[in-house]
């Protein structure tokens, strides 16, 4: 504790918010083991994770995934039943909320309706022990700065009831990011906002990040936000981290069913081994999986991977069964016979296949998972 | 008629019945409301300015005026207080009997006033379970002005709870995590994030608590005593002028009640519309 | 996941103390908080409670039972009885009606009506009964024209009456039009459509939408309206066996000196209290999406 105290007292230095400089080194975050459960339900079962000093971390997953569970641990808002916590090496777990320094964004930004945003903003230096907290001019002048990062001066009269959705959304930023946190969390801190807003407050977001450099984690069940957004995304699935990795390796090399399905669109289809060969139907596809053991399987592979094959024999064959146009390409609807499995295509937009059409299919990229 | 009448000053509807329940509605609002208030008015009015001043500035009137009104309000302002801790504890904390606590809130509104005033009465008389212990202290509470008090906490109490408890109720458990995640203690993050939140609730709880207890009547006469110009409240001087037949008099102290009463209810009106245009979405 | 954010008191032990323990007081607070309110109601609340049955059985059985069976006492019970059964059916009759034209249709002057109705809450019991001994007293607006026809309304039954229908003027209202105005238009809209008449779809639709909540109003009215002091006392004038109703009954033993009388008719109107109470509290954990008002009072 006497460690961390000291250290905030450092920081508490004039500082030139905007520039790099001035923010305390980034945080390294380490999780070991960590074990929640409420009553009889496990949350997370024994979760560990590396978050690198400086670093922009989604936790990805579907609700009661324990993506939130694990973000609250981090900001001491929630205790684990088992596990460690270190920042920087350091046990957290023995640190109060209060004592951790971690900013907290919150979906609902949790704004104080009866202050104005000066007033939000200020807070966590005006409820400072006498020893560390500024003076009153040196909180107005760092809140100001920090409403110039967020691109919202001349606004610090307003109460938050007066502010657009993305407005306040940046309040809580600010207001998170004036205690100087060595760690940034933010709880889905897009969900409550409408598309348009989204996609440029992600834009924002990243760059504020790379302006300012913390340490960063961000829950949210948005893959998309996440493949965007996040130096490394770490999909959870019941409890448990599922697979860890930038957005490419997420995507391109998914771990998992699970994964391949959740992130990104895909299709699948039960296949078996036999020797290196696919057999969809007993008939042998045109694809080569070599070192695979023989037996069932599932093929995954993603609509816009797939390519019409003139060859019908070689493809996985099937009927249109209906088609729509999907942004700058077709969508197919192919339904594959015997199994009547239905698996979705992108095609060229110029191709207009007739309902009922027989056609073949191949991906270029595709996963086995047994 | 009624109906033609509504039926041009209404939005178009498919729902029958406007005419008849909106006319049956005016008819018997005004037969029972509106037209005796108006008598009041009507009596008040014709007792002309001066005659009015005269009759509310006697000396006894305006001693009873003051005794209702500032008791009314420390009576009230200690319902804040107590309102407030009664109405954290049941929406905060799980106790036995926390169920048990919660339903007697209600009974002041349940119980007959004169009920209540003569059980006041018996226990915080002298001889009284409570007034025996506060007796040998030189501690009066009934027949005092401090009875009055107790007997206007008695009917204001569920005021402050039951508006205070829904809005603590809803009141968002982020905005407290906020405030502790940015550093604040328990103790901050109750009095400066938690309880300026809730100040329109407790500014309604303390106006109507406070509305109430001036106006109350059944259970403080029993605890008051009744001493003009101490302990005689203006609800009483009224009731007293009635039995002398003087109803001007009466009439008087009664609209300088309403006046005052309306006057401090509007101001508070005025204060939550202010904090609600501020602070609501 | 959910008993994450419950608030917990006292019995919260183990594990999850830390967690909890964020947005909650230290135990010692909690504790302190728990005595003071427990202390502060059991002043206020329960001991007055408490002792109305003590004090009515303190001179012993007998003694109760024949001040509850004492011709004036009866005579007292039958007129609240009686000035209840008239007001609460009048003021149920205006709630319904005040509450389909509210709810139901739009129109100007709609809020002012609506805060019009809550009017007698604001007026003190003792000017809801002088108001009518204004009207229809000796030296009333009506006085002479009454004294020459021969009506007696103050100091008689009828102005104990109006006085009761004044003061419980806005409970059955207040109960119906938030909750009528919360169901909208669109079942009622339904009914029409499907053949229903006006009367049928009121019958069949609307009233059982409402029924709790009319419940609830109900119970609050006829409480008061038994209770009702302050207003009654200003019209009745206090003659004994003929417009008395219970409270102040209560009230003209209590300043005779028959403590034990006056406590133990005294008992009777805490049983009602207490019936109204359970009663109210029993509609509002069964029925709490279906009364609207239920926390407001």
């Amino acid at each position: 504790m006497d460690a961390l105290v000291g250290n905030e007292a450092n920081r508490l230095a004039p500082s030139t918010l905007a520039s790099k400089g001035g923010w305390e080194k980034p945080m390294q975050v380490t999780v070991e083991d960590v074990v929640r459960t409420f009553g009889i339900t496990p949350a997370l079962h024994g979760v560990s994770l590396d978050i690198h000093p400086g670093e922009l971390v989604a936790l990805l997953g579907p609700s009661g995934s324990g993506k939130t569970t694990l973000l609250r641990i981090l900001a001491g808002l929630d205790f684990p039943t088992a596990g460690r916590v270190l920042f920087d090496g350091e046990d957290a777990l023995k640190f109060t909320v209060q004592e951790r320094n971690v900013g907290l964004v919150f979906q609902n930004y949790a704004l104080f309706r009866h202050m104005r945003v000066l007033e939000n903003i200020g807070f966590g230096l005006r409820v400072r022990p006498r020893s560390r907290r500024p003076n009153r001019n040196d909180i107005r002048h760092r809140v100001l700065e920090l409403l110039d990062l967020v691109q919202l001066s001349g606004l610090e009269k307003r109460y938050p009831a007066q502010l657009s959705g993305g407005q306040r959304q940046r309040v809580a930023f600010a207001r998170a990011l004036a205690i100087e946190p060595r760690l940034l969390l933010l709880d889905e801190p897009f969900g409550a906002l409408d598309a348009m807003v989204r996609r440029d407050l992600r834009r924002w977001l990243r760059e504020i990040h790379d302006k300012t450099g913390h340490t960063t984690v961000f829950v949210t069940h948005d893959q998309e936000e996440a493949l965007e957004l996040a130096d490394r995304v770490v999909v959870m699935s019941q409890g448990r981290i599922k697979q860890v990795g930038t957005p490419d390796e997420v995507y391109d090399r998914p771990n998992s069913p699970f994964v391949f399905s959740f992130i990104g669109e895909s299709s699948a289809l039960p296949v078996d081994v036999e020797k290196g060969k696919i057999l969809l139907d007993g008939r042998p596809l045109n694809l080569v999986a070599k070192d695979i053991p023989s037996g069932p399987a599932e093929l995954y592979f993603r609509p816009h991977d797939l390519e019409v094959e003139d060859n019908l024999l070689g493809g996985i064959q099937g009927t249109v069964s209906a088609q729509r146009r999907h942004g700058g390409s077709r969508r197919v609807e192919l339904e594959v016979d015997e199994q009547r499995h239905r698996i979705e295509i992108d095609l060229p937009a110029d191709f207009e296949p007739n309902l009922g059409d027989r056609i073949s299919v191949l991906p270029r990229r595709w996963k086995l998972y047994r | 008629m009624a109906g033609a009448r509504g039926l041009a000053l209404k939005q178009p509807s498919v729902i029958p019945g406007f005419g008849l329940a909106l006319g049956f509605t005016l008819t018997y609002l005004s037969l029972i409301v509106l037209i005796p208030l108006a008598a009041l008015i009507l009596y008040a009015s014709s007792l002309g300015f001066s005659g009015f001043w005269q009759l509310v500035t006697e000396p006894r009137t305006l001693a009873a005026l003051r005794v209702s009104f500032v008791i009314s309000f420390i009576a009230a302002v200690i319902n804040v207080i107590f309102g407030l801790i009664v109405a954290w504890v049941l929406i905060r904390y799980r106790f036995p009997g926390r169920r048990f606590l919660d339903a007697i809130v209600d009974l002041p509104f349940a119980l007959p006033t004169a009920v209540a005033g003569i059980a006041l009465t018996a226990i915080y008389a002298p001889n009284g379970w409570i007034g025996g212990l506060l007796d040998p202290w030189g501690i009066k509470v009934a027949y005092t002005p401090l009875g009055i008090g107790v007997a206007l906490v008695f009917i204001g109490l569920p005021f402050v709870v039951r508006t205070v408890q829904p809005v603590l109720e809803d009141f968002e458990r982020e905005v407290e995590e906020a405030a502790v995640s940015l550093g604040a203690t328990r103790r901050q993050t109750v009095f400066r994030v938690m309880l300026p939140a809730l100040l329109p609730a407790i500014l309604t709880g303390f106006a109507l608590a406070f509305a109430r207890a001036v106006g109350e009547y059944g259970s403080v006469i029993f605890i008051a005593g009744n001493i003009p110009y101490v302990s005689e409240i203006a609800p009483l001087l009224i009731v007293i002028k009635l039995e002398e037949f003087n109803y001007g008099g009466a009439t008087a102290i009664a609209a300088a009640m309403l006046l005052i009463a309306f006057l401090i209810i509007l101001v508070i009106n005025l204060i939550q519309a202010w904090q609600r245009r501020r602070f609501s979405q | 996941m959910s008993d994450l954010s419950l608030p917990l008191g006292l019995d919260f032990i183990g594990a999850n103390d830390r967690a909890r323990s964020v947005t909650t007081e230290r135990r010692r607070v909690r504790i302190a908080l728990i005595a003071i309110a427990v202390i502060f109601l059991s002043l206020f609340i329960l001991l007055p409670l408490i002792s109305v049955f003590i004090e009515a059985f303190r001179a012993g059985l007998n003694t109760y039972w024949v001040a509850i069976t004492e011709p004036d006492a009866l005579a007292a019970v039958r007129l609240t009885l009686l000035v209840a059964a008239i007001a609460v059916p009048a003021n149920v009759i205006f709630g319904i009606a005040a509450s389909w034209a509210i709810a139901k249709f739009e129109f100007p002057g709609k809020s002012f009506l609506n805060t019009l109705i809550d009017l007698p809450f604001s007026v003190s019991p003792v000017i809801s009964g002088l108001v009518f001994v204004l009207l229809f007293g000796l030296q009333g607006y009506f006085g002479h024209w009454l004294r020459d026809h021969d009506i007696q309304i103050i100091f008689a039954v009828p102005g104990i009456v109006l006085a009761t229908i004044f003061v419980t003027f806005p409970f059955v209202a207040r109960e119906l039009v938030p909750l009528m105005q919360e169901q909208g238009t669109q079942d009622e809209e339904a009914a029409l459509s499907l053949g229903a008449s006006g009367f049928q779809t009121f019958w069949r639709i609307t009233l059982p939408n409402v029924k709790w909540a009319l419940l609830y109003g109900v119970i609050l009215c006829n409480a008061r309206a038994m209770g009702e002091f302050g207003a009654v006392s200003v019209v009745s004038g206090h003659i004994r066996g003929k417009t008395n109703t219970m409270p102040l009954h209560v009230e003209v033993l209590y300043n005779d000196y028959n403590s034990a009388a006056a406590f133990a008719v005294a008992s009777l109107l805490a049983l009602l209290a207490l019936v109204t109470l359970a009663v109210k509290i029993a509609l509002e954990w069964r029925y709490a999406d279906q009364i609207a008002g239920s926390n407001r009072h």
